[in-house]
C-alpha cells in the first residue's frame, strides 16, 4: 500500500530529489537567494517534523513549540558570545537545554488537558520570550548577533552556504527517519494509542503520562536542533523567534501539510514559506494595473489570502497537502483498476 | 469467603448531590461468574469504573487478590490482573484488528520505551495477540481494518483485548449490548467457555443471558445492593421483583 508507486509517493520522491539537487540548480543559475530560502525552509521543516511527532501522532496541542527554536538558538549564540564557537559544545548544549525545558514544561502541562494544556505550553514559551527580552547582556529586545557560525574543528565549514544547506538537509532526513522509526516502534504505538483514547490506554495497562512526557521531550530536543541551525543560518537570534505567533506558524505548517503523516510537515513548511515569500509580490503584480500607487502596500496584506486558504484546507482537505495527494493517488488507482476490469 | 478474589466494602461515590454508588459491599470468589443487574441509572457503570480505576471511590475499600487497590491507578490494576472491557471499541480504528490486540499484549510485555524496532515485527506480541483472537473466534479477521468490523465482531475484539493481558479477572460492561439474537447466543456460549478459566464480574441488561450464566447475582438499585444470591434466590426475591424485574412487565 505505502510501498507502491503512487502519485503521492512519486511527489515525495521528486521533492526529496529536488531538495538534494537544489545546490546544483543554484550553481547553474547563480540564484544564491534560493539557497538561503531553502536552508530556512529545511530548518523550519525540522521544527515542523518535531512538532508533528507530538501534535500529529501524539495529539498534544503544544502552542509553545517555537520556544525550543529560541532556546536552541540562544544557547548557540550565547556560547559563541562567551567565546565558545565549537559546535561540539554548542550543539549538545542546545539539545540539552531544550530537553530540560521540555521536561519541565511537559511535567507540568501534561497533567492538564485541552485548553489548559494549550495555555500552559503557551505561557512557558512566552516566559522564555520575556526572559530573552530582559537579558541586557545578550541584547535584550534587540537580539544578539553571532560573530562566527559554529565550528567543527575544521572538519565542516558552515560558512560555506552549500555545505550549510547540506548539513541542514541531512539533519532533516535524519529527523524524518527518526520519526518514522519512532512511530512504528512500541513507543510510537503507545503515543498514538493515547491520542486515540487515553482512558482506554490506561485501562489496558499503560502508564500514559511517562510516555507522553518522553514524546514531549524528544520533540522539544529535535526542535532545539532546528534552533541551533537557525541561529547559524541568520547569524542572529532575537526574542521574536520565540513569540507565540512563531509557534502558530509551526502549527500551521503541520496542519497545512498533513497532521500525523511522515512528510506532511515538510510539505507544510515548503508551502507556508513559499507563500510568505512570493504571495506579497504576486498580490502587488495583480493589483498594479488597477492601482499602481497602492500595489506595494497591497502586498503587505498577503495574510488576507493565506487565512482563507488555511480555512479551505481545514474545512475541505482534512489531511492537508499529504491527504490531498493521497486522495488523488487513490482516485488514480481506482481508475486504473476500472480500466483493467 | 475469606479468600475472595475481589472484595468490595462500603464503596461510595457521589457526583455533587447524586449518590451513584452507596455503601456497596460485594465478594467475588475465584472462579465465580458474578452478575450485577439493575435498572438504568442504578450505578452499574460507575461501579465498573471504580473497580477498574477510571473513577476513584469517595470512601470504602476494594481488595483484589488480597491487595488493597482502592487508590491504585487504572494501569497498575490492569497489571495486577484486573481487565475491563468497554462498551465502545475505540483504539486504532484505522489499524488492523491484530494491531489493536497486539497493543493490549504490549501493555503487559515489559516497558514500551523501545524507540527503534518495528513493533509490528515483534513475533512475541503478534503471536500472543493471535492467540487471544483465536480464543474469541476472531482469528480469521486478524488482518481486517478494525473500523470494518460488524458490531458483533467489535464486541469480540473488545473481549480479545481484555484477554490479551492474561488477566485473572474480567470486568465485562454489557458485552451483549446491541447484539442480535444469533450473536447474543454465540456470546453466551463464549462467556460460558471463558468462565471455566476466568473469574468474571458481568454487568448486563440481557436477563436471559444473566440467569443462564451467573453463579450469583447482585441487584443494584439507586447505587445500593438490595440483594445478592444464586439466580433462583434472586428470581424469588420480592424486593427485587418490585424494584427491578417488575419493571419489565411494563415494557
Amino acid at each position: 500500500m505505502s510501498g507502491a508507486i503512487t502519485l503521492r509517493n512519486g511527489v515525495i520522491a521528486a521533492l526529496l530529489l529536488a531538495l538534494a539537487l537544489l545546490p546544483l540548480y543554484v550553481q547553474l543559475t547563480g540564484d544564491r537567494f534560493m539557497l538561503t530560502l531553502f536552508s530556512r525552509i529545511v530548518i523550519l521543516a525540522i521544527a515542523a517534523v518535531s512538532l508533528n511527532l507530538i501534535l500529529g501522532y501524539g495529539g498534544m496541542m503544544s502552542f509553545g513549540h517555537a520556544a525550543y527554536l529560541g532556546i536552541g538558538g540562544y544557547t548557540v549564540a550565547i556560547l559563541a558570545f562567551e567565546g565558545v564557537p565549537s559546535a561540539f559544545v554548542q550543539w549538545p548544549a542546545a539539545l540539552a537545554a531544550s530537553a530540560l525545558f521540555a521536561l519541565i514544561v511537559g511535567a507540568l502541562s501534561l497533567r492538564t488537558r485541552g485548553v489548559y494544556f494549550i495555555m500552559i505550553t503557551l505561557a512557558f514559551a512566552q516566559m522564555a520570550y520575556y526572559l530573552a527580552s530582559g537579558t541586557a547582556r545578550y541584547g535584550g529586545d534587540d537580539g544578539l548577533s553571532l560573530d562566527t557560525r559554529s565550528t567543527f574543528a575544521g572538519l565542516i565549514d558552515l560558512s560555506n552556504k552549500t555545505t550549510f544547506y547540506y548539513v541542514c538537509l541531512v539533519l532533516l532526513f535524519g529527523s524524518i527517519l527518526l520519526v518514522w522509526r519512532l512511530t512504528n516502534s512500541r513507543f510510537g504505538m503507545v503515543l498514538q494509542g493515547v491520542r486515540s483514547n487515553e482512558a482506554r490506554m490506561r485501562a489496558i495497562g499503560f502508564p500514559t503520562f511517562r510516555y507522553q512526557l518522553a514524546g514531549f521531550v524528544i520533540a522539544g530536543t529535535m526542535c532545539g536542533l532546528a534552533g541551533a541551525l537557525i541561529a547559524n543560518h541568520t547569524e542572529f537570534v532575537s526574542p521574536s523567534m520565540m513569540f507565540w505567533t512563531r509557534s502558530g506558524d509551526l502549527i500551521v505548517m503541520v496542519v497545512l501539510g498533513g497532521m500525523g503523516t511522515l512528510f506532511g510537515p515538510v510539505f507544510g513548511a515548503l508551502a507556508l514559506l513559499f507563500l510568505e515569500q512570493f504571495l506579497p509580490a504576486a498580490i502587488s503584480t495583480i493589483v498594479h494595473p488597477f492601482n499602481p500607487a497602492g500595489a506595494a502596500k497591497a502586498g503587505e496584506f498577503w495574510q488576507i489570502v493565506l487565512g482563507p486558504l488555511l480555512l479551505v484546507v481545514v474545512l475541505f482537505a482534512r489531511g492537508g497537502i499529504d491527504g490531498l495527494l493521497r486522495a488523488l493517488s487513490d482516485r488514480a488507482h481506482a481508475q486504473r483498476k476500472r480500466g483493467h476490469g | 469467603m475469606a479468600d475472595a478474589l475481589l472484595r468490595i466494602a462500603g464503596l461510595a461515590k457521589r457526583f455533587g448531590g447524586i449518590v451513584a454508588t452507596d455503601d456497596v459491599a460485594l465478594d467475588v470468589p475465584e472462579g465465580e461468574l458474578h452478575a450485577v443487574i439493575g435498572p438504568n441509572g442504578a450505578g452499574k457503570t460507575t461501579l465498573i469504573a471504580q473497580l477498574s480505576g477510571q473513577l476513584m471511590a469517595d470512601s470504602g475499600r476494594i481488595h483484589f487478590a488480597g491487595v488493597d487497590i482502592t487508590r491504585t491507578p487504572a494501569w497498575r490494576r490492569s497489571h495486577l490482573g484486573l481487565a475491563r472491557s468497554f462498551q465502545i471499541t475505540s483504539l486504532f480504528l484505522d489499524h488492523s484488528v491484530l494491531d489493536n490486540v497486539a497493543l493490549a499484549v504490549q501493555a503487559h510485555a515489559g516497558h514500551s520505551f523501545r524507540f527503534w524496532r518495528n513493533a509490528r515485527l515483534e513475533t512475541g506480541l503478534r503471536q500472543k495477540a493471535r492467540a487471544a483472537l483465536e480464543e474469541v473466534g476472531l482469528a480469521h479477521r486478524a488482518d481486517a481494518r478494525a473500523s470494518l468490523l460488524s458490531h458483533g465482531e467489535h464486541r469480540l475484539l473488545e473481549l480479545a483485548m481484555a484477554l490479551a493481558g492474561q488477566p485473572r479477572m474480567l470486568l465485562l460492561d454489557e458485552p451483549m449490548a446491541g447484539l442480535g439474537p444469533d450473536e447474543s447466543a454465540r456470546m453466551v456460549a463464549m462467556l460460558r467457555r471463558l468462565k471455566q478459566r476466568y473469574t468474571i464480574l458481568l454487568v448486563e441488561h440481557d436477563m436471559e443471558a444473566v440467569f443462564a450464566l451467573a453463579d450469583r447475582i447482585s441487584v443494584l438499585v439507586y447505587g445500593r445492593v438490595i440483594a445478592t444470591g444464586a439466580p433462583d434466590v434472586i428470581r424469588a426475591n420480592d424486593q427485587v421483583r418490585e424494584a427491578y424485574l417488575g419493571e419489565d412487565d411494563h415494557v
